[in-house]
C-alpha cells in the first residue's frame, strides 16, 4: 500500500512535469505552425530548428522586470495568474494516460486517481478556472483588463452550459462518470464519437471557447483591448497566463481523446499479439498521438479563422449550441429507447 | 481519526471565511470569502460520502452563481460606493429577524442528538454516490423532482421577463 502511495505521488509529479514540458513545446509548435501556414520560417535562432526557443522564452520571462501597477490590488494581482495556473494543472489528475504497467504482479495504473465523479470533477475545475482571469483582470485596475475579464467570464459561463449538456448525452450511453471506465468501455466497443458525433462537435467548439483560443479569443483581443485581462501583467505573471492557456489546450485535447476517441485504445490492439507492458507503452504513445492531432486542430483553427464578434459569440453559444445540445440529449434518449437499452 | 482532523479543519475554514464574507469592507473580498466557504462545505459533503452533491455544489455555486455575483460587483465603481445610512427602525427589524432565524437553527441543532435520524445498522454508506442518488431521485421521488424543475423553469421565465425593460 505504501509503495502505491509513493507511486501515486511520483505519477502526480510526472503528469505535472509532462503537462508543463509539453505546454512549453507547444509555444514553439504554435509559432512554427503559424510560420508554415503563413509561408515564413518561424523561430530558428535558438538551437537547431529553434528547439531551444521555449527555454529562451522562459529565461526572458523570468528575467524581465516585474511591475505591479500602483493602484492595483496587490494580493489579488498576484493571486489571479497563480490560481489560473493551478486550475490548469489540476485537470490532468483524472485522465487515464494508459492502461497500467505491471511490475512484479502489481498493476500500476497510469491515472492519478479514478474517482467515480471524474466528469463532474472536470466540469468543476473548468468552471472555477475563470476566477483566475476575472480576479487578474479586475485587480489590475485598468478598464481594458476589466473588459477582458468580463468577456472571459461571460464567455466561459455561456459555453460551460452547452459543454455540460453535451457531456450529459455522453454519460447516457456510457452510464458512468469515471474516465477510466469510459476508456475501458471503448476498448470493447467503438469509440464514443461514432455514437455521439453531434455531442463531440458541440464539445470541441466549447473547448475552443473555454480555452479562450481563436476564434473565441475575445477576452484578449489585441486589436480592441490592448491585451485584454493581462494588459497590466509583465514578467512571469504574464508568462503564467500565456502558459496556462497551452496547458489548458493540452489537457482539453487529452479529454477529447479520452471521452470521444477511444482514449489510449487503438483498433485491433488485441490482434497484434502484444501483451502486458509493451502494449501499455504503445497505448500511451497512441493516446499522445491522438492528443497531438487535436492540438494541431487547435492551432490550425487559430491561424485560419478570424475572431468572432461579441454578439455572434453569444448567439452561437445560447441560440445554436445550447438547443443543439438539448436536441442531442433527446435524440440519444430516443435512439436508446428504440434499441431497448433503457432499463 | 484523519477524517476527524479534516472535519475540524474544514469547519474552521468555513466559519472563518463566512465571518470574513460578512465583515470585509470590500465586496470583492466578500465574494471570494464566500467561495472559500462553499469549498469548505463541499469538503464536508465529501466527508459525508455525498460525492455528487459536493461536485455539483462546486460547479453550480462556486463555478456559476458566484462568477455572476463577481461579474456584477466588478462593474460597480467601488471607489464611489457609499454605504447608505439605514434607520434605527430597519436595523432593529433586521436584528430581530436574524435573531429568530438563529433561534430556529439552535432549536434544530439541539435536537439532532435525540432524533437519531441515522441508524448505523441500516444506513447505506454508498447513498451519496451518483448512481444511487439518480435511482432514488428518478424512481421514488420522480413527481416531486419534476415539480421542482417546473418551479425552476417558471423562475427562469420570470427572470427573463423582468430583465426585458420594455415589457416589465
Amino acid at each position: 500500500m505504501d509503495s502505491m502511495l509513493i507511486y501515486k505521488a511520483l505519477l502526480t509529479v510526472g503528469v505535472f512535469a509532462v503537462s508543463l514540458g509539453i505546454a512549453a513545446y507547444l509555444t514553439w509548435g504554435e509559432r512554427k505552425l503559424a510560420a508554415i501556414l503563413q509561408d515564413r520560417v518561424g523561430p530558428d535562432r535558438a538551437g537547431p530548428f529553434g528547439l531551444l526557443q521555449p527555454l529562451a522564452d522562459g529565461v526572458k520571462m523570468l528575467m524581465k522586470e516585474e511591475m505591479i501597477p500602483t493602484k492595483a490590488n496587490k494580493w489579488l494581482f498576484i493571486f489571479g495568474p497563480s490560481f489560473f495556473m493551478l486550475t490548469a494543472c489540476m485537470t490532468g489528475a483524472v485522465i487515464p494516460w494508459g492502461s497500467g504497467i505491471t511490475v512484479d504482479g502489481v498493476v500500476y495504473p497510469l491515472q492519478v486517481t479514478d474517482i467515480n465523479i471524474g466528469l463532474l470533477y472536470l466540469l468543476g475545475v473548468v468552471s472555477i478556472g475563470v476566477y483566475g482571469i476575472m480576479i487578474g483582470g479586475w485587480s489590475s485596475n485598468n478598464k481594458y483588463s476589466l473588459l477582458g475579464a468580463l468577456r472571459a467570464s461571460s464567455q466561459m459561463i455561456s459555453y460551460e452550459v452547452a459543454m455540460g449538456l453535451a457531456l450529459i448525452a455522453l454519460t447516457m450511453i456510457t452510464g458512468t462518470l469515471s474516465l477510466g471506465e469510459i476508456s475501458k468501455q471503448q476498448d470493447a466497443g467503438l469509440a464514443n464519437v461514432v455514437y455521439q458525433p453531434l455531442g463531440f462537435l458541440i464539445f470541441i467548439i466549447c473547448a475552443f471557447a473555454e480555452t479562450n483560443r481563436a476564434p473565441f479569443d475575445l477576452p484578449e483581443s489585441e486589436s480592441e483591448l490592448v491585451g485584454g485581462y493581462h494588459t497590466e501583467y509583465s514578467s512571469m505573471k504574464l508568462g503564467f497566463f500565456l502558459f496556462a492557456e497551452y496547458i489548458n489546450m493540452f489537457i482539453s485535447s487529452a479529454v477529447m481523446a479520452t471521452l470521444y476517441f477511444g482514449g489510449y485504445n487503438f483498433p485491433f490492439q488485441h490482434e497484434l499479439g502484444l501483451e502486458g507492458n509493451t502494449l501499455a507503452i504503445i497505448q500511451t504513445s497512441v493516446l499522445f498521438i491522438k492528443i497531438a492531432i487535436f492540438i494541431f486542430v487547435f492551432m490550425w483553427v487559430r491561424w485560419t479563422l478570424p475572431r468572432f464578434r461579441y454578439d455572434q459569440l453569444m448567439n452561437l453559444g445560447w441560440k445554436v449550441l445550447l438547443p443543439l445540445a438539448i436536441a442531442n440529449i433527446f435524440i440519444t434518449g430516443i435512439v436508446m429507447w428504440a434499441m431497448g437499452k433503457l432499463n | 481519526m484523519l477524517s476527524e482532523y479534516i472535519f475540524w479543519f474544514l469547519s474552521f475554514v468555513a466559519v472563518f471565511s463566512a465571518a470574513g464574507m460578512i465583515f470585509s469592507k470590500n465586496p470583492v473580498y466578500s465574494v471570494l470569502s464566500l467561495i472559500v466557504t462553499f469549498f469548505a462545505v463541499a469538503g464536508h459533503y465529501f466527508l459525508l460520502g455525498a460525492q455528487f452533491l459536493a461536485a455539483v455544489h462546486i460547479i453550480v455555486y462556486a463555478g456559476a452563481i458566484m462568477v455572476l455575483f463577481l461579474y456584477v460587483i466588478m462593474m460597480l465603481n467601488l471607489n464611489k460606493l457609499e454605504e447608505e445610512k439605514k434607520s434605527l427602525y430597519i436595523k432593529s427589524l433586521s436584528f430581530f429577524a436574524g435573531g429568530v432565524l438563529m433561534l430556529v437553527l439552535i432549536a434544530v441543532v439541539r435536537r439532532t442528538e435525540e432524533l437519531q435520524t441515522i441508524q448505523p445498522a441500516v444506513y447505506n454508506a454508498d447513498m451519496g454516490l451518483t448512481q444511487h442518488l439518480g435511482k432514488v431521485l428518478y424512481k421514488e421521488f420522480l413527481v416531486p423532482f419534476e415539480l421542482a424543475s417546473v418551479l425552476f423553469l417558471s423562475a427562469m421565465v420570470g427572470a427573463v421577463y423582468l430583465s426585458k425593460k420594455e415589457l416589465a
